[in-house]
């Protein structure tokens, strides 16, 4: 009797607190409820930035944040991806299209009200492109005049930099040679400009180590400024009222979560916890049930970006070209893409993406199972005989994996030949590629900025982003004479040049072009898939009914 | 018995120099360094970056340097969070980590302690089998099993409690508390069963119901505390294993907490940041170790006797 009594009273009161939790919970408003009342945009931000100091950090969630709080001289159009004049009102291109002088707006200010100078972003850039500060994307600074020399320590006289401050409002830069897409560049964050006043009264110049971003020292030109920064939580940035355009800005604030798991991203959606998914990717698994149950909801975008297996030029027999096409013609790139990966992945029968600025590289071969095997018999090894087995290196990870068995799965069923999977964790996948201390691996690459020479400038042999052991002088020559080429046609038929070598050598197995899988809230405004996934948050506005 | 306890305390120094050095070690024997990336940074840069942090001394020098600087109670900045020290992470993801492992510990106990005790005073009877098949189950359903079910049914069904986040509504901590305490809930539940079944087949038990004491009496005031000491025994490393394996449940419940920097810190190759989060979460686990043993002497005579001889 007594233990009846025990028992009832037990399940009486957790009814009461499970009542009294759920009570309070269903009372309040859910992320979102409460950002479409206050035009506040909730973001599934992938992880905790690394620092917000633009010259230190190079992780993608990063960029997202720090893209609210600065602004450059350009800004990339959302839905073409055409730059746009930003803290410059307007500039003007020298003949040559060596020398850029830019116009800085009248009204262009700090969140602390201050104006933005000319001289800001000398200072900026030169620290920058400071030796000791260790910024691991000065190279993206490289195209302006003398900027690796200073960058790698050959001359420490920044006046010999093509950079200079004619007056407050002007500035002019010089390159090292044309560079038709140098003004989509000034809207990376190697470009912004920083405020000197609170860097240096929070540390050194040069100094990794500095208190300068946290929302009570930071200040920035963006659209909006740091309110509030709890690690591993919540960053919240609300609007800059001294931002040059801020009567045109419709979003009160941002207010970015670091969720770095996968499911655990998607669960926050579906519970109205965030508008929209910022990360590239998303839960594979769910991908099938929001194309059949809320397409509206997915979004998928081809992005500037390719997928594919290196292979190990130094190791026999992938020395021999036979060998390497004979594995690029018997993969089902189709298959793969539709049966496998399911995320309207594009299949590659070329190593760079056709893009809106002219370069559609010709596709020099197909799947060809017969030529296939024919080349393999040429290589000495008729049905996969005497082929020594070998490993497809990839890092851990599901997707990386499933590729990896498909591909294994090919080649012995057409080729007889045998390849063993090989995971590793990013960093030792890393260590195992620089020091060309595999088989085959995978690789994927996402572009800076939408222009060709992303992609080519990948395979020169001393670039040290090859990883393959490959060397051809022509492909080298090629390449570097389209860096120097300032005529547009002329360009994109060095590119091509360079396309139809690598079909020929096949120092790559080019596999699939890939996308971006986001979940956006219908009610986000002017939010516009583009091929870099780069976004701004000015445009962007929340629907509701009240609007 | 002081004497003891002086002594066990004054050997977690060699213990925690052991933990330094093993670790210094090997975080630098892996491959890969923390400023690997993609795409190959300019030689340069990497060498200004190892200079920077003093990657280019010896190792030896390296190690001096590192102890020096944890003597005056520096564990060195962050070489993935450069903004940011180690100490200051680790004071930041401190309170979520230690509040989330004691609320999974009290769940666990008060669970755990309540079926052991059920299934203890009836062995071989529904009333043992069903909560023992249950701890059963607890114990091989992993956390990132467990948590994702409980969120679909709590979270996202019922509506009853948020599916993540950590200290904005009052029901986010339920969960999470659930999930890392489960496991533990059920292995004490399996250990108080032990204990109860071997206590109350004493003769002391007999003499008390002998005298006619009620049976919540028999087991409150006599029973329990000779039951409870395998539970008081585990009790100190299942605290040190609920703060320091925290980071699946932080994951998936997206919690601030230390445990995703430690892990995240490893595949970063974060030196400093495994450093300082090893050192920190071993002092832990010897912390609790020690307390543990003081708490079952204080609670076992038996033992007190033998290490007062």
């Amino acid at each position: 009797m007594q233990k009846t009594k025990l028992v009832l009273t037990l399940l009486f009161t957790c009814a009461a607190v499970c009542t009294l939790i759920s009570g309070c919970s269903k009372n309040e408003l859910t992320n979102v409820e409460y950002g479409n009342q206050n035009q506040i945009l909730f973001v599934a931000n992938a992880d905790e930035p690394q620092a917000l100091d633009p010259h230190i950090t190079t992780g993608e969630p990063d960029f997202h944040v720090i893209s609210s709080l600065f602004e450059g001289l350009t800004r990339l159009n959302g839905e073409t991806l055409a730059p746009e004049p930003a803290t410059a009102a307007s500039w003007v291109i020298s003949d040559d299209k060596l020398t850029y002088t830019f116009t800085l707006r009248d009204n262009a200010a700090w969140s602390d009200g201050e104006p933005v100078t000319a001289e800001d972003f000398v200072w900026s850039w030169r620290r920058a492109l400071t030796p000791a500060l260790g910024n691991l994307y000065a190279y993206m600074m490289y195209y302006v005049k003398n900027a690796e020399a200073y960058n790698t320590g050959e001359i420490t006289d920044f006046d010999l930099v093509g950079i200079h401050a004619l007056d407050a409002k002007t500035l002019e830069v010089t390159l090292a040679s044309p560079t038709p897409f140098f003004l989509q560049l000034l809207d990376h964050h190697s470009y912004y400009p920083l405020p000197r006043a609170t860097i240096e009264k929070h540390g050194d110049f040069d100094s990794r180590v500095s208190s300068w971003t946290l929302p009570e020292n930071i200040v920035s030109n963006g659209a909006f400024k740091l309110s509030s920064w709890e690690i591993n939580k919540l960053i919240a940035v609300d609007k800059n009222p001294h931002y040059w355009n801020a009567e045109h800005i419709k979003l009160e604030g941002v207010r970015f979560l670091p969720i770095n798991d996968k499911q655990a991203e998607e669960r926050a959606f579906r519970s109205g916890q965030v508008h929209l998914t910022y990360s590239p990717q998303m839960a594979i698994e769910k991908i099938a049930t929001y194309k059949k149950e809320a397409p509206e909801l997915l979004r998928v975008t081809q992005t500037y970006s390719n997928y594919y297996y290196l292979i190990n030029h130094t190791r026999k027999p992938f020395d021999d070209v036979r060998v390497r096409k004979a594995l690029a013609y018997s993969i089902d790139r189709t298959s793969l893409v539709e049966n496998i990966l399911k995320g309207g992945e594009v299949p590659a029968y070329t190593f760079v993406p056709a893009d809106k600025q002219g370069h559609k590289p010709v596709a020099h071969f197909s799947e060809n199972v017969a030529l296939a095997k024919q080349l393999l018999a040429e290589a000495g090894f008729p049905n996969g005989e005497g082929f020594p087995s070998f490993e497809i290196l990839y890092n851990t990870d599901d997707n990386h994996r499933k590729v990896a068995l498909a591909i294994q799965q090919m080649w012995r069923q057409n080729l007889g030949i045998e390849a063993n999977l090989l995971n590793q964790e990013w960093k030792v996948y890393l260590d195992s590629q620089t020091s060309l201390n595999f088989d085959v691996a995978r690789r994927g690459w996402v572009a800076d900025y939408l222009d060709p020479s992303n992609f080519y400038e990948l395979l020169l042999s001393y670039g040290g982003n090859s990883n393959t052991g490959w060397v051809n002088t022509a492909y080298d020559k090629v390449v570097e004479d389209a860096r120097l080429e300032s005529d547009h046609l002329k360009r994109m038929a060095l590119f091509e040049q360079a396309n139809k070598i690598i079909a020929d050598e096949m120092p790559v197995i080019p596999i699939y072009f890939m996308t971006d899988l986001n979940l956006v809230r219908s009610n986000v405004k002017n939010w516009y898939d583009n091929v870099m996934h780069r976004h701004h948050f000015n445009d962007v506005y929340l629907e509701t009914e009240a609007n | 018995m002081l004497k003891y306890f002086f002594i066990r305390l004054l050997s977690a120094i060699p213990v925690l120099f052991l933990v330094i050095l093993i670790t210094f070690i090997l975080v630098r024997l892996a491959p890969g360094g923390p400023f690997d990336q993609e795409r190959a940074a300019p030689p340069a840069v990497l060498a200004n970056l190892n200079k920077q942090y003093h990657l280019d001394d010896p190792v030896v020098v390296q190690f001096k340097d590192y102890l020096v600087n944890l003597l005056r109670g520096d564990f060195g900045p962050s070489f993935k969070y450069p903004t940011r020290t180690v100490t200051e992470i680790i004071l930041t993801g401190l309170p979520p980590t230690l509040e989330l492992g004691l609320y999974a510990l009290l769940f666990a106990m008060f669970v755990g302690i309540s079926t052991g005790v059920m299934a203890g005073l009836k062995p071989n009877s529904a009333q043992d089998y069903i909560p023992m098949t249950i701890a059963m189950i607890g114990i091989c359903l992993p956390s990132f099993v467990l948590g994702p079910l409980l969120i679909l049914g709590f979270g996202i069904g019922l509506e009853w409690f948020p599916v993540s986040g950590w200290g904005d509504s009052p029901g986010d901590k339920v969960l999470p508390a659930i999930t890392l305490g489960a496991a533990y809930a059920a292995y004490i539940a399996r250990l108080t069963r032990g204990g109860m079944l071997d206590v109350m087949s004493q003769d002391y038990i007999r003499t008390a119901r002998a005298k006619g004491l009620s049976p919540a009496r028999i087991v409150g005031l006599h029973a329990l505390r000779g039951a409870l000491a395998p539970v008081v025994a585990f009790a100190g490393p299942a605290a040190a294993g609920l703060l320091s394996g925290s980071f699946v449940v932080e994951t998936i419940y997206q919690i601030p907490g230390l445990g995703r920097f430690y892990l995240q810190a490893a595949f970063n190759r974060d030196y400093t940041m495994i450093l300082g989060t090893t050192i920190f979460f071993a002092t832990l686990i010897i912390l609790f170790n020690f307390i543990s043993d003081v708490i079952q002497a204080w609670i076992n005579p038996k033992l007190r006797q033998s290490l007062s001889k």
